[in-house]
């Protein structure tokens, strides 16, 4: 059996949505679950390749929680940001496309890196070329100087990243 | 259920709607195709919270399903638009 | 029990406050780029405040309102992202106040190579 454990977290994460959106510890109801859920792995468990490189580790585990506290803190800080420049009368932006490099092969790891790139403090993902991101910056710094940039948008996620999947 | 909560979230619900009408305005004025599809966005992400909001004030935990579908149907439809822009569809 | 509600309340407020920043945003900022920018985050954190705020209000609802919570988390950013690389691809005007653009010099280096070669 190919692709297993691709098709055991995809097991977990849709099990997981029927729980919570039933929101019940009924066991009839999670067996009624396990039917559309099984119907769905049969038909795309075998293409569904993106979970491929996730390590099911109690490693990984803590890690992920780690991931979500950080992204949390990201997301609080880059709304407090988003408020001061818009309600600031003098609108203090200096916008401009730069480019990150990302060391990322998983696909699943780049789709999580730059979701949290587009929520994190005044950062946008405009466009993804092999291992280079291109990060539209509302406030660029340091142009001239090609590492600091990644170190300021891409390291703190890509490090916790890289202890979750390969 | 305390007065209070109900007075905060009353007035809640009117800045939620101030905000969805400064959003509106952009819809109307938007010059570009690209400013009226992120108007539309916020638009509609904005109205999920208000959809939570009216089925708390309804006490109707359907609402809820119906608002899902909305969140996926304006996913959609801003794809649908990008690619349109992009040439590409 | 009343704190509990309290708390959420005020979250609510809260999460409508960033809301309303966001359509200020978009009536401020200057060009499509910023918009979208100001307008992701701001709704994103917006909604998950308020739906976060109405889960502590009514504990039974958590399970629907963290699913519709995950789901706007996953799918805001991608569409908007979708947007802003097609206004990009489009040749969409920057602000004047643009200070660098590497996708564009990158495409267009790309161009001058593949001309060069054929």
């Amino acid at each position: 059996m190919k692709n297993l454990k691709s098709k055991l977290v995809l097991f977990i994460i849709l099990m997981l949505f029927w729980l919570l959106w039933n929101n019940t510890w009924d066991v009839e109801i999670w067996l009624y679950g396990l039917v559309p859920v099984l119907i769905v792995i049969a038909i795309f468990g075998n293409t569904a390749n993106i979970f491929r490189g996730v390590k099911l580790t109690p490693k990984g585990f803590v890690y992920s929680l780690y991931y979500i506290l950080y992204f949390t803190w990201a997301l609080i800080k880059s709304n407090i940001d988003v408020m001061l420049r818009v309600i600031n009368p003098k609108l203090p932006i200096r916008p401009g496309i730069i480019k990150v490099k990302t060391e990322l092969k998983s696909p699943m790891a780049r789709l999580i890196l730059a979701n949290s790139i587009t929520l994190t403090p005044g950062t946008f993902i405009v466009d993804i070329k092999e291992e280079y991101l291109y990060v539209h910056w509302i406030d660029v710094c340091c142009e001239g100087d090609p590492e600091k940039p990644t170190k300021l948008i891409a390291e703190g996620f890509e490090n916790i990243l890289k202890n979750i999947y390969e | 259920m305390s007065n209070t909560v109900e007075i905060i979230l009353f007035v809640a619900g009117i800045i939620m709607f101030l905000a969805l009408l400064l959003a509106f305005i952009r819809f109307i004025v938007g010059p570009t195709l690209v400013d009226r599809t992120i108007a539309f966005d916020v638009l509609t992400v904005g109205s999920l919270g208000l959809m939570a909001l009216f089925s708390f004030v309804a006490e109707r935990l359907i609402y809820l399903d119906v608002s899902i579908i909305y969140g996926l149907l304006s996913f959609i439809a801003v794809v649908v638009v990008g690619k349109y822009i992009e040439k590409s569809l | 029990m009343e704190y509990l509600e309290l708390i959420g309340a005020i979250m609510v407020l809260l999460g409508a406050v960033v809301l309303l920043l966001a359509g200020i945003g978009l009536l401020r900022m200057p060009d499509s780029y910023n918009r979208i920018q100001v307008g992701t985050k701001a709704s994103t954190g917006g909604v998950a405040l308020i739906l976060l705020g109405m889960a502590l209000i009514i504990p039974s609802w958590f399970g629907k309102l963290f699913t519709i919570l995950i789901f706007v988390m996953l799918t805001n950013p991608i569409s908007s992202h979708v947007l802003m690389r097609a206004a990009h691809k489009a040749g969409h005007p920057m602000t004047d106040k643009t200070v660098v653009d590497a996708l564009k010099k990158d495409e267009e280096d790309q161009k001058n190579k593949d001309n060069g070669t054929v």
